[in-house]
């Protein structure tokens, strides 16, 4: 193969790839807000949007539809390229992660080996740190370029929030990767079914402490700090209005529905399905399963987030800053030291 | 002192102990409240659709009577707009001409009757001054609008449909009344 020769089944098959799980997100998250809504109103005794459409199913568009029909309003004073570019920021990296998640086995498709994955990338893991880490200039740029003190202030919250609990994040996922021995997270995927047990037996102190950062990082309640509806004049995306404010929102609801899926893939076993044994299974059905697996995970995660935000009052800025500081990165790090002493003693290095 | 009720509940100011400390476990048991109340039933009355009952003392909208026959009770004697202390009902008498027999009851009868509805507090003393049993309150209330002077409720607004040339009305309205007073 010479270096000028491409194969355009190759681009084309990773484009609609892209294509889907853009969209597929993009729906999942406009239902998440829905979802929302639901668990919210279950939770307190109420029914939730009910109206628009049977079950009130059509709620998420005619949310979306309210927010395109709202006046757009920029700042006089402030600095616009930087105040579009936040949310589109927002928004890019939220989807961006989605990239190397492995939503499914192989399948053959027309005579060519598809892999339910847009980039199967060795250093899958450190990737979606960096994007992750990506998202705070979401933050930042869209408070910062309000020109705002109020927004500007909500930035920093919720940057040092996200650099606080990104530490504890990456020291609980050590102690997982001295396990697998792999940053691909197809590689950890593919371990967990081939293995007894998913990840989440072997390290579930390491499970909730990225389940906690997770929260914290998605800035969901009870870390929700840099949004404090209710008591801190809203957050960084305080001047915003129209969809550029929708887009802020809606990032946070696709991340929230990436991260699930990370964890889901992580430590619970990504696309594989309790009690089944994939291996015996034919091409398409093992798709499927493995694909309401995955996301069966995945939604069972986001409610898990949702009803956590529904029960949890917020914490105290100085209590979110011990918690992470003096209560996780400690945990991480006892942690990962426990697992690295009986990885040493115990089992044959990868 | 003794307490005036038995509801008085002491506060539990112990410093916590280490369970409560780590928060984790009282977090399980706070998100095990919560989902005992998502399965619960909701308390929600979808409004339109469904409303709350009225007690069966409520006194609402005003509404004047008619006898078997059809005929207006009101004889315009302004005892309900005397008693009423809101100043609400006003009305103008007139006299019955020949002819007009099964229209009116008695020889007098209200040519104008008006409720101003925003000055009316439904203390239901109308009802009770009147001795022609011609006004009573209903079970409804006044539907929102946009302007003051659609809430002075003129005689047509008020008067009941008649049971012998609007039959089907008169057992609609009488229906809705009953219903409403069984559940």
């Amino acid at each position: 193969m010479t270096l000028l020769a491409f194969d355009w089944g190759f681009a084309l098959e990773k484009l609609v790839l892209i294509a889907i799980v853009i969209t597929v997100s993009l729906v999942v998250a406009m239902y998440a807000t829905y979802a929302e809504r639901k668990v919210a109103g279950f939770m307190q005794d109420r029914l939730g949007p009910n109206r628009a459409g049977p079950f009130g199913l059509l709620q998420p568009l005619a949310d979306g539809l309210k927010l395109f029909f709202k006046e757009e309003i920029i700042p006089s004073n402030s600095n616009k390229f930087l105040f579009i570019l936040g949310p589109c920021l927002a928004m890019l990296t939220a989807m961006m992660t989605s990239a190397v998640i492995p939503w499914g086995g192989t399948v053959e498709l027309g005579g060519r080996m598809v892999d339910l994955q847009v980039a199967d990338i060795n250093i899958g893991i450190l990737y979606i740190f960096g994007v992750v880490s990506l998202g705070v200039y979401g933050m930042m740029i869209g408070g910062w370029a309000s020109n705002n003190k109020y927004s500007l202030m909500a930035a920093l919250r919720g940057a040092s929030q996200a650099i606080s609990y990104e530490l504890a994040m990456g020291l609980s996922l050590i102690a997982l990767l001295m396990l697998t021995g792999s940053l691909s997270l197809r590689t950890i995927t593919e371990q967990q079914i081939q293995g007894n047990w998913w990840n989440i037996v072997y390290q579930p102190l390491g499970f909730l402490l990225f389940f906690i950062c997770a929260l914290a990082e998605c800035n969901r309640a009870p870390f929700d700090l840099p949004e404090a509806e209710s008591e801190l004049n809203m957050g960084y995306h305080q001047e915003y209005s129209s969809m550029k404010l929708g887009f802020y929102l809606f990032a946070e609801y696709i991340n929230m529905f990436i991260s699930c899926t990370v964890i889901a893939v992580l430590f619970l076993g990504g696309y594989d399905m309790p009690f089944v044994d994939e291996a015996k299974l034919s091409g398409a059905s093992a798709l499927i399963v493995g694909l309401v697996a995955l996301f069966g995970k995945a939604f069972l995660l986001i409610f898990i987030f949702m009803w956590i935000r529904w029960t949890l009052p917020r914490f105290r800025y100085d209590q979110l800053m011990n918690l992470g500081w003096k209560g996780l990165i400690p945990l991480a790090l006892f942690n990962m030291v426990i697992t690295g002493a009986i990885v040493l003693f115990t089992m044959k290095a990868h | 002192m003794d307490a005036l009720t038995q509801r008085a509940k002491l506060v539990d100011r112990r410093p916590m102990n280490w369970l409560e400390k780590i928060y984790l476990w009282e977090i399980f048991k706070g998100m095990s409240i919560t989902l005992k109340h998502f399965f619960k039933k909701k308390v929600t009355i979808q409004y339109p659709e469904e409303t709350r009952p009225f007690s069966p003392v409520f006194r609402g909208l005003q509404v004047l009577n008619r006898d078997e026959e059809g005929r207006e009770r009101c004889t315009a004697c302004g005892l309900c707009a005397v008693a009423c202390p809101a100043e609400a009902i006003t009305m103008e008498a007139a006299e019955r001409l020949p002819g007009e027999e099964h229209l009116y009851r008695e020889e007098k009868y209200a040519a104008k009757y008006e409720i101003n509805m925003l000055r009316c507090i439904f203390c239901g003393l109308c009802e009770e001054a009147c001795p022609k049993d011609a006004i009573y309150l209903s079970e409804t209330f006044a539907p929102a609008n946009y302007s003051r002077k659609s809430f002075i409720y003129s005689k047509d607004d008020l008067l009941i449909p008649d049971p012998v040339t609007q039959p089907e009305e008169y057992a609609a309205a009488k229906g809705l009344l009953d219903k409403k007073k069984k559940s």
